[in-house]
């Protein structure tokens, strides 16, 4: 099995298959629902969370609004605070100079923080090209990397494996890697966490290269944060001699003082703590404590073309706190790996379709992924309006329209496989014009209802092999109102 | 054409709607959340600390200036600690009453060496009672980063009620980002394993904290 997502199928090919999971279905409900209810008691203890939510929301939306300047004037203090920065337009051109910065320190291997940009742009690949070994340090990265799998969560990417399964795949495959698990080793979590914790900590204690993502860059002072749980964020932070972060341009916040709000609504949102265990900033280098040297990878990778969006850039202040995936009822059934990217759930299906385009099959299915239910709105912790993004996706992908990639202006061709939904609407658009037409319509649609079919012929197949058809009444609304209750009805005259 | 260029080119052409004197920062966001949750004595919000500390399995100790070497001598004891990493700016006085060899907090120590470490004490900047956390900031008597994450046993002394804010806007304002942070809520935890908490992965698995007043 790879690890990457290229060629994924369509999301409902690939979730009929997920949905077939009993073993899946019953690790995803299981982990969702018991943290939907700690989020919401966490949540519950702030009595200003709205102000808070709206504060994030407005903190996002502001340095997005401004984002230029906030990257500059980033690139001055982290500079002026002895770190390295560069600029990367795509996933290629970061893992270019990732990997180039690991060669220049002689190494062959490094361990890493968590990241998600790392995950987005393949880096753990392309180094291996490169003859380079980056382990994962994070005990669900470290899951997914020994077990040869694909992540399906933001914040546990091995969220569908149960402990039964960890335990198989620790007691199989460490020993390829490195310390072998221990003899006997059963599947509490605690024996699990401490196997984990056996076979990375020579890694940790040998590591000369660190890589990490960043929750939060603060422009005006230079300063990185990483929130994490384990301490793997903190060994890859502190021991190795040079220090190197993928980070997403998206991830700035202006001041210090915004990380306020944001160190308040993440814990809260992601684990349901009040605050996670650890949690490290650093500012540039410091002089004889943690790594010599550090550089900063601005990563944009199809963030300025989400930018361009008016609509579709508010999910760009996403601070991967995934608690919309753990309500959604779509991804409890589906699972993480039918959404074909890193980024699954809700804030996936908008995410990654804009990140990477409608191109595919996969992206241009992921905005009908939901039910509209508006669940991951409620819970966002930056208020991105997930339902409003994905049918402003929808129509996108069935219109087609002007759009940006790789920062040119196209024009999108309407997608091949929606052209009997355009027939519908048109031929809708045309009826509801025409009353006389529509009243035709309806009563003959009354007299013939013994003859309808319970499911639709030809390409509305696939819409009616998940739902029945509306049954059509023995007679139309207006004729009932005109009947009953109209000027000639008599009785009852309508107020 | 570098990417830095490229990259700030195609942010200034996405943005072509945002006016000229779009709303400024200070403006932009309305800072209407409450600087604090709840009201509290002084003496209370200890009492918040200590809870909260538990609530995440920290071990709390409490006691004053003149019981504070006896208490770090006890704990080290009851660990079986032979040796313990000290940060250069230690109190001296805390750790009078105990005979465990010392260990300095020096640059040159390799990773390897510190793991051989049992215990480190040290102080702390701040401590966040509403969330139950304590802040390092590399000062001189709490030394380097990586002295309280390698061993496996780490005592961190907090001097109340001076040390204890209320909140995490508090202790924001009372940091220096300039200097290295490392906020600690409790001994390292995952969720990783069916989304259920369990302590102890990576960093110290025994956190004690000492409250002294």
């Amino acid at each position: 099995m790879s690890g990457t997502f290229v060629g994924m199928p369509a999301f409902p090919v690939a979730a009929r298959d997920a949905v077939r999971d009993t073993t899946l279905r019953g690790n995803l409900r299981h982990a969702t629902h018991t943290i939907r209810a700690k989020r919401a008691n966490a949540v519950a203890e702030l009595p200003d969370w709205a102000e808070l939510r709206e504060a994030g929301k407005r903190i996002k939306d502001h340095t997005l609004r401004h984002l230029d300047r906030y990257l500059e004037r980033l690139e001055e203090s982290v500079t002026a605070a002895g770190g390295t920065v560069h600029w990367a337009a795509d996933a290629d051109e970061a893992n270019r100079i990732v990997a180039r910065l690991v060669k220049e320190t002689g190494e062959s291997e490094v361990v890493k923080v968590k990241s998600m940009a790392t995950q987005e742009i393949g880096l753990n690949e392309a180094l291996l090209e490169e003859g380079i070994h980056a382990y994962e340090t994070d005990l669900a990265e470290l899951i997914v990397q020994l077990g040869k799998d694909r992540p399906s969560h933001i914040l546990v990417p091995a969220i569908h494996r149960n402990r039964g399964e960890i335990r198989e795949i620790f007691a199989r495959e460490m020993s390829e890697w490195g310390r072998p698990a221990p003899e006997g080793l059963t599947d509490t979590p605690a024996e699990l966490a401490e196997a984990a914790r056996l076979h990375l900590r020579e890694k940790f204690l040998r590591a000369k290269v660190g890589i990490s993502g960043a929750n939060f860059m603060v422009a005006e002072t230079g300063t990185l944060v990483v929130v994490e749980s384990e301490g793997n964020g903190r060994m890859c932070l502190t021991l190795p001699e040079t220090l190197i972060s993928v980070v997403g341009i998206e991830k700035i916040v202006p001041t210090w003082q915004d990380l306020e709000v944001f160190l308040q609504t993440l814990p809260r949102s992601s684990t349901a703590e009040r605050m996670n265990p650890y949690t490290s900033t650093w500012t540039g280098t410091t002089d004889r404590d943690g790594p010599r040297t550090f550089h900063l990878v601005l990563l944009d990778n199809g963030r300025t073309d989400t930018l361009a969006d008016e609509v579709g850039r508010q999910a760009l202040r996403c601070i991967r706190c995934s608690a919309c995936l753990n309500v959604c009822p779509v991804y409890e059934r589906a699972g993480g790996h039918a959404y074909g990217s890193v980024y699954p759930g809700p804030i996936g299906a908008i995410l990654s379709p804009q990140l990477r385009g409608t191109g595919s099959e996969i992206d241009a299915s992921l905005p009908y992924a939901s039910s509209l239910c508006g669940a991951c709105y409620e819970v966002c912790p930056v208020a991105i309006d997930i339902p409003e993004v994905l049918v402003h996706l929808r129509e996108r992908v069935v219109e087609g329209g002007p759009v940006t990639r790789a920062g040119n202006k196209v024009v999108l061709q309407p997608a091949k496989g929606h052209a009997a939904e355009r027939a519908a609407m048109r031929a809708a658009r045309w009826a509801f014009t025409r009353p006389g037409v529509l009243r035709t319509g309806q009563r003959l649609a009354s007299r013939t209802r013994r003859l309808h079919p319970r499911t639709l012929p030809g390409p509305g197949r696939a819409w009616s092999g998940t739902r029945d058809l509306p049954p059509v009444p023995a007679e139309p609304f207006r004729d009932w109102w005109q009947r009953t209750q109209g000027v000639d009805g008599g009785k009852g005259t309508a107020k | 054409m570098s990417s830095r260029e490229r990259i700030l080119g195609r942010v200034r052409r996405a943005l072509a709607d945002v006016p000229e004197d779009d709303t400024p920062y200070e403006r932009a966001v309305a800072r209407d959340y409450l600087r604090e949750h709840g009201e509290r004595t002084a003496e209370q919000t200890v009492d918040l600390l200590a809870e909260n500390l538990a609530d995440y399995r920290a071990l709390v100790h409490r006691t004053d200036a003149e019981g504070l070497a006896g208490v770090l001598a006890g704990l080290l004891a009851a660990r079986g600690a032979a040796t313990v990493l000290v940060p250069p700016g230690l109190d001296e006085g805390w750790l009078a009453s105990t005979d465990v060899t010392r260990v300095a907090d020096r640059a040159e120590s390799t990773p390897q060496e510190l793991d051989r470490v049992d215990s480190v004490v040290t102080a702390c900047a701040v401590a966040v009672a509403e969330t139950g956390t304590i802040v390092l900031d590399g000062s001189p008597d709490q030394g380097r980063r990586r002295i309280t994450l390698v061993p496996d046993h780490h005592i961190c002394v907090v001097r109340v009620p001076d040390q204890v804010v209320s909140s995490v806007p508090q202790a924001l304002g009372r940091l220096d980002p300039a200097r290295p942070l490392t906020w600690i809520s409790g001994p390292s935890a995952t969720s990783d394993i069916e989304l259920d908490r369990v302590e102890g992965v990576h960093g110290p698995r025994t956190l004690e904290v000492v409250l002294v007043g």
